[in-house]
């Protein structure tokens, strides 16, 4: 029982024993893990997640099964943490496929040191974001390996989901004359991260956008069932979902800067740093290309839902020219640019 | 007023660039050649390549891109001093993030992390001096760049240390000043530039008197300017109506910031502590007398080139790369042989390819490789 915790100790910490494999990883698992994530946490366990295929097979033809790895600094921060992100990064992967998502699975890798208070908020937002999902967590592991092997904590979470025959959403799929939408502000994980780190004493009210997107996704397709692309923009922030669709489906992408949703405070926070928001992950963020017919239809569909009320319009297909594909982007002086990825993450500027 | 919306009105944008085509036309009916205006700064490039301003001017209109860009014009062989000091157990290594990218001869402070040297990145002197209390048992060396923009903050770091007595934080200093190099550069003979667009940032902190003898002595216009889209096309619009006035002078469009005077406490900050370092070398200029900062005798503890008893390092830039005609406005990025072809971004040759704020850099990624100057 949450609060009455016997094996572990309520507000001690990780040792190399809840890794061991005897009674302290047995009430770790069973106290943390199970609590929060099981169904039924007295039924047997058995080494392997069980999913009935015929309940499967009734919701669509395509299985869809992804993987993400979850590190972050801090653990936890404004707007969530390391356990919000695991749910929702695999949950979104699923749903940008178009697939219904229905089971998770979560591996964790804990140092020695670690505080059982901030594992169990962890879990806690795993369990909560899951709920929020419709998703079961249904399998996982543990290993603990000693402090400064790994830093706090890391989670793996995989998930598999379904398909259903109407639905073909690639990112080779954009065609000449195709609207790009996003669902709301850019850059607010990205920038809500940095100033979490504390080190830049800038005092904000950044929450991250870390949030399920499955629901929305299910509007819109609901609205608009011949979606062509969709991605969610974590890594790379918008900039790498354009840049991966322009090759993949060799169109140019054409943005109208004036028409991306960025809040004031990842404005100020990128004009201090000398970042560009299209590049600041997002971790409840969308890209989705739609044919120009449905486009006033996808975006009152994103923006009749609680998570894409700040839907815009950003861009257009066109062909290619040189036959390559590139993004471009056009900003309210007529000026156009090229944009090109860096080859690693934004490092802010001297002066 | 948020000093930033406004200043990238569009609107007042297409009046300016209206004026600027009036003037141009006018001065293009007594010149032939073209009217080539430098902008010192990288962080001007950058705004002109972001908003596409070099594409909206006149056709008698060019910008050439100048020397301004502190990380740009880092030589390789002080990244190897900073590797070499950085590798040491002892040594935690605090900088600035974008110089962790920059090529030495051996790699990057980047890569030098990546092989164990414990290399942190700072937003300011006093993070590293931060870093310095809490690990006494470390040294803690604080890789000190930029232009007359960040020389007070570290020169008020280092007399905060010493009020500390905190023994174990050192600075590799490597402050530059802009002054001797647009003089080194106007005494080229074939120097070919018509007028400046002064440097912000470095004004706020010296002032408007320093520029004098560009007007008086070598008769060109300069105009400190601000960052922002409309300070630009502003200030190109002042230079250009002293040339075609036939006037030379100093002036100040960014005044919203740049007191003629300067900043006297910063600029007393600055004599306190550093003296003139004779030799200096600019990555893609080479040696530029008196161009350099070093810490003043009395500071000698705070000198991380004494602690550690460095033998500085000399590398030669890569003969292909044409940094320097770049720099001096003698041609555009392109037009050099290893634009694109072994020297990008990813794998910087040349020093304007290193920084967002470096010509190659901002041509490579917001006019893409294919394009012709």
């Amino acid at each position: 029982m949450p609060g009455t915790l016997t094996g572990i100790g309520a507000n001690g910490r990780i040792t190399l024993a809840h890794g061991g494999g005897g009674s302290a990883m047995r009430a770790l698992i069973e106290e943390v893990f199970l609590a929060a994530f099981a169904q039924d946490p007295l039924a047997p366990q058995e080494d392997q997640a069980r999913l009935d295929l015929a309940a499967l097979a009734q919701q669509g033809n395509r299985l869809a099964f992804t993987t993400d790895a979850f590190v972050v600094e801090p653990l936890e921060f404004p707007g969530g943490n390391i356990g919000t992100l695991a749910v929702c990064g695999t949950v979104n992967d699923l749903a940008v496929g178009g697939a219904c998502p229905v089971a998770l699975s979560a591996a964790f890798v804990l140092a020695e040191g670690l505080e059982l208070a901030v594992l169990r908020r962890v879990v806690e937002a795993m369990a909560q974001s899951a709920a929020q999902a419709g998703v079961s967590i249904v399998t996982g592991d543990t290993k603990v390996v000693p402090r400064h092997a790994c830093d706090g904590l890391f989670v793996t979470t995989s998930g598999v989901g379904v398909i259903r025959p109407e639905h073909n959403i690639s990112i080779a799929a954009g065609q000449p004359g195709d609207v790009v939408l996003v669902n709301g502000s850019l850059g607010d994980h990205g920038a809500a991260i940095l100033c979490a780190r504390g080190d830049l004493a800038l005092q904000t009210h950044l929450q991250s956008d870390c949030a399920p997107l499955n629901g929305l996704v299910d509007a819109l397709l609901c609205a608009v069932p011949d979606v062509r692309c969709m991605r969610d923009a974590t890594r790379g922030g918008v900039a790498g979902v354009l840049t991966e669709l322009a090759e993949a489906s060799n169109v140019l992408v054409t943005v109208n800067e004036a028409a991306l949703p960025v809040h004031p405070e990842v404005e100020g926070v990128c004009e201090i740093l000398g970042l560009d928001p299209l590049f600041l992950a997002n971790e409840g963020k969308l890209v989705a290309v739609v044919p120009a017919s449905h486009a006033a239809r996808a975006l009152a569909a994103l923006q009749g839902h609680p998570l894409g009320r700040n839907a815009a319009i950003i861009g257009t297909l066109q062909a290619s020219a040189a036959g390559q594909g590139a993004v471009h982007i056009v900003n309210e002086f007529g000026g156009a640019r090229v944009l090109t990825m860096p080859s690693g993450e934004q490092l802010p500027r001297i002066c | 007023m948020q000093f930033v919306k406004e200043f990238r009105n569009p609107h007042l944008a297409e009046a300016l660039l209206a004026q600027i085509s009036q003037v141009a036309e006018r001065i293009g009916r007594t010149r032939s050649s073209p009217v080539t205006v430098m902008e010192v700064c990288g962080g001007h490039t950058h705004t002109i390549f972001r908003y596409g301003l070099d594409r909206r001017l006149p056709a008698n209109i060019e910008f050439a891109h100048g020397p301004g860009c502190p990380v740009c014009v880092l030589p390789k062989g002080r990244i190897e001093d900073a590797i070499g000091i950085a590798h040491r157990p002892d040594v935690i290594f605090a900088t600035f993030g974008d110089a962790m990218r920059v090529p030495g001869g051996s790699g990057s402070l980047l890569q030098a992390r990546a092989a164990g040297a414990d290399v942190r990145m700072v937003y300011s002197p006093l993070d590293a001096l931060a870093l310095a209390r809490a690990n006494p048992e470390r040294q803690v060396v604080f890789f000190a760049l930029g232009f007359e923009t960040t020389a007070p903050s570290t020169a008020l770091t280092v007399l905060r240390a010493n009020a500390e007595k905190i023994s174990n934080f050192t600075i590799l200093c490597q402050h530059i000043t802009i002054i001797p190099t647009l003089r080194a550069l106007l005494e080229q003979p074939d120097f070919n530039v018509d007028g400046f667009i002064g440097p912000g940032h470095v004004s706020m902190v010296i002032g408007t008197q320093p520029y004098a003898f560009i007007a008086q002595d070598f008769k060109r216009p300069l105009v400190v300017a601000g960052f922002e889209p409309l300070d630009i096309l502003q200030s190109l619009l002042m230079v250009l109506n002293q040339i075609e006035a036939g006037q030379a002078c100093v002036e100040n469009q960014y005044a919203r910031v740049v007191a003629a005077q300067g900043n006297p406490a910063a600029m007393a900050a600055i004599d306190r502590v550093y003296e003139v370092r004779q030799a200096c070398e600019w990555r893609g200029l080479g040696q530029i007398t008196g161009s350099g900062l070093q810490l003043r005798p009395e500071w000698s503890q705070f000198d991380a080139e004494k602690r550690f008893a460095m033998q500085p390092h000399h590398l030669a830039d890569l003969e292909q790369c044409r940094c320097g005609d770049v720099l001096t406005g003698r041609i555009k990025p392109p037009q050099c042989q290893a634009f694109g072809r072994g020297c990008s971004p990813d794998h910087p040759s040349g020093a304007l390819m290193v920084s967002s704020e470096g010509a190659c850099a901002a041509y490579y990624e917001y006019h893409g490789v294919g394009e012709a100057a």
